[in-house]
């Protein structure tokens, strides 16, 4: 299983290539890595997906300790959060009736279609990996051309530190969440 | 008050109480270089900036504070990397700077430019390239800091020539630091009360050492913990020193060259409690079927090694000392007499076929060389081995007392290491004798140092024990490859002769009596002296016992052949189980 780990990083030169290089070193098994600036000046923020059953995520935030620049690593995989991504995916467009099926997608998945050529469209989709992967699914058919991701950012719901004010009684989890495709998460 | 960079550099230096420094000029450092005197910092002019690491690194073993190397940019500094990967695998802390070229050519492959801190990022803790003077003191202040705490390590700084030669106002970096170790979590009280209990239950315990307990001071906390559990204490290759080995509880080292008793009781074991330790493989054997009775508990202050290589039933992330202490309190006293006897007689069956127990008939046995010079010099000589069968057969009989520095390159097994450590450790112990035990293959590695010695007038002894081939990987060809001795022959040079050429007066022995008169000629001289030793290069004497083969279990010792026996029937080493 997935694990997400939040690690907040200096903002100096070569972080994102210590970060890598120590992955790489330890034979660390990785999904994906953003990373960013935050609100802070002089801090960005990494999102590091692990693939739990063949690294020890544990042993990831460990290790990433160790390194100077890492000012703290998180494990937020068991906490109340916010998983997101975005995917761009340039599908073919083969006919009006292909375009209006399209659209339709878009619309139920509340994709956004942000490009439209005579031929090609693309069509862009922020949300959880389970939300990508449908729409990856039902875009099939059409033939897609072309796609990109930009790996998972996270981000804890609620206030306090350890996110004691998210709302955790209202019977759903972290999962149940990403998989909603709610209008919460647009 | 206004400094060049070069002039901070040493500035930095002698604030973290910097009294040598080890390393070579060149083109991209000799701004540095230039304000020296100054500052009353001694200058190690070594041969090979290889060298200048290994003398920080064992300035650092021997004296408990950061060596520094310098080296220039470009080929000098990648002549570090070796030094540097073997202080980060044996935890020693360094602080290098090399020079860089300017940095209006950086990344133009300028002369001499090699992107240093790129090619170090993996072997060092922390690494800088200093782009910006005002950020220069802080730096090195933040150095030394990340070298020294929690885990020691090697930090490099990267100091392009502009900056070197460029003036700023000078502060004095306490006020302006970034850097903040990482503070260790609390004790885990529930996992010292989960350890505490394993321990009041256990049978069979054994305490493994590591060099955690010297870095930790931890070596009193460790010595009264044992006499009140009475629990038996094997040492890892590095972990020499963090117990007496006059202690009627020292097992002496275990692991693929370890004495025997410490691999059995390791076996036999009902409880592990490892100490600032890491289980490399040399410790373990095969992993597998290491000390399967054993529930375990491992301290380290670096999380990363807590159940890395062996599940362990209690972690506690912590410094040793403050963990040994509160667990010291709690334990109650226990007497294991059943063990301990059962470990006596493992003890007993392994000496009786100790090569020191037989005449050697005219042969000069390695183990016996190492015997005389601890006995010639009371067990009381800082002493440095190089790699391969002359470290393992040092480890071996040389029972280094505690508060003694055992310098080896042991994670990374540097051949070549012995001779620049040796130099570090004698500017970090002026008064104390200081033995560097090589192979003939390793010395020439870095027998260029020799220099080194004669232009500091260096009173270390060196034993060469030369059995013209490189040992330990003759020997493994021996007993794993049929017997190919395929690139190991050595035609060596004449070393006395190479010695006096130097200026090194030398001596050559091929017989135990020989031996012994040329380690007491030896000491009464007062420069650097090196003594050979002509030891056999085939045979059951060339061998390292015991051993514990690739693969097996750590208990799966080859032994020497019983010496009577060998001598009747020429039968080859027999394999225990």
């Amino acid at each position: 299983m997935d694990r997400t780990l939040i690690a907040t990083v200096a903002d100096r030169p070569g972080v994102l290539n210590r970060v890598a290089s120590l992955f790489r070193r330890r034979a660390f098994n990785i999904e994906s890595l953003t990373v960013g600036h935050t609100e802070r000046e002089g801090i960005s923020r990494m999102t590091i997906v692990v693939d739990g059953r063949r690294t020890d995520s544990t042993k990831v935030a460990q290790n990433l300790e160790k390194l100077v620049d890492v000012l703290e690593v998180e494990d937020i995989t068991d906490r109340p959060a916010i998983l997101h991504d975005l995917a761009l995916i340039k599908v073919r467009v083969q006919n009006r009736v292909a375009r209006s099926e399209i659209l339709r997608i878009t619309d139920s998945f509340q994709a956004r279609l942000v490009d439209m050529c005579p031929q090609t469209a693309i069509v862009e989709i922020v949300g959880s990996e389970q939300k990508i992967r449908t729409v990856v699914e039902a875009l099939r058919s059409h033939g897609i051309l072309e796609m990109v991701r930009t790996g998972r950012v996270a981000m804890v719901r609620g206030e306090s530190e350890n996110g004691n004010d998210a709302p955790s009684t209202d019977g759903l989890s972290t999962s149940e969440w990403e998989q909603g495709g709610s209008s919460w998460q647009e | 008050m206004r400094m060049t960079g070069a002039e901070i550099v040493w500035e930095m230096l002698r604030r973290e109480g910097v009294e040598v420094v080890f390393g070579i000029p060149g083109g991209g450092i000799m701004h540095t270089y230039h304000p020296r005197q100054e500052f009353g910092i001694h200058h190690v002019l070594v041969r090979h900036e290889q060298s200048a690491a290994h003398a920080a690194d064992g300035y650092a073993r021997a004296s408990g504070r950061v060596g520094v190397a310098i080296a220039t940019s470009g080929p000098g500094a990648t002549n570090l990397v070796t030094g540097i990967a073997t202080a980060m695998m044996d935890s020693s802390p360094i602080v290098c700077i090399t020079g860089q070229v300017s940095t209006s050519v950086l990344g133009t492959d300028a002369f001499q430019e090699a992107d240093i801190t790129g090619i170090t990022l993996p072997i060092t803790k922390h690494n800088y390239l200093v782009t910006d003077i005002t950020e220069l003191a802080a730096t090195i202040h933040d150095a030394f800091r990340i070298a020294q705490s929690g885990r020691p390590g090697p930090v490099l700084i990267d100091l392009p020539s502009d900056v070197q030669k460029a003036e700023t106002e000078f502060i004095p970096p306490e006020c302006a630091t970034t850097y903040v170790p990482r503070s260790l979590p609390l004790l885990d009280s529930e996992a010292i009360d989960r350890a505490v209990e394993l321990i009041d239950r256990a049978h069979r315990p054994v305490i493994l050492a590591g060099r955690g307990v010297l870095l930790s001071g931890a070596g009193s906390e460790l010595a009264s913990f044992a006499d009140r559990t009475q629990t038996p204490v094997a040492v890892t290759l590095l972990g020499k020193g963090a117990f007496s080995p006059s202690n009627p509880l020292y097992l002496g080292m275990m692991g693929m060259h370890g004495h025997s008793a410490a691999n059995h009781a390791i076996q036999e074991a009902d409880l592990l409690i490892a100490l600032g330790m890491r289980f490399d493989d040399r410790v373990t054997g095969n992993p597998a079927v290491y000390a399967l009775q054993a529930r375990k508990i491992h301290i380290d202050i670096d999380a990363t090694e807590l159940g890395k290589v062996i599940s362990t039933d209690v972690m506690v992330h912590s410094d040793l000392r403050p963990v040994l202490a509160e667990i010291n309190d709690r334990v109650l006293a226990k007497r294991h007499e059943d063990w301990v006897s059962k470990i006596e007689v493992w003890r007993e069956q392994s000496m009786t076929n100790d090569t020191l127990q037989h005449t050697p008939n005219g042969a000069l046995p390695a183990p016996h060389i190492i015997n005389e010079i601890f006995a010639a010099t009371n067990g009381k000589a800082v002493v440095v081995t190089d790699v391969g069968q002359n470290q393992m057969w040092t480890a071996q009989y040389y029972a280094t007392e505690c508060a003694l520095p055992f310098l080896s390159s042991g994670g990374l097994g540097t051949m070549g290491f012995g001779l620049p450590a040796a130099i570090g450790a004698q500017f970090a112990r002026p008064n104390d004798e200081v033995w560097v035990i090589v192979g003939d293959g390793g010395f020439q590695m870095s027998l260029h140092e020799l220099a080194t010695l004669v232009q500091e007038d260096l009173p270390i002894r060196i034993a060469l024990i030369n059995n013209r081939c490189l040992g330990m990987v003759r020997q493994w060809q021996t007993m794993f490859y049929g017997g190919r001795y395929e690139a190991t022959d050595l035609l060596n040079p004449d070393f006395v002769r190479l010695a006096e050429a130097y200026g090194i007066q030398a001596w050559r022995a091929g017989s135990l009596g020989a031996a012994r008169s040329a380690i007491a000629e030896a000491r009464k001289h007062h420069g650097p002296v090196l003594v050979e030793f002509e030891v056999v290069r085939d045979g059951e004497l060339s061998h390292v016992y015991p051993m514990v083969p690739t693969g097996a279990a750590l208990d799966a010792m080859i032994h020497r052949t019983p010496i009577e026996a060998a001598s009747a029937t020429g039968r080859s080493p027999w394999i225990e189980r």
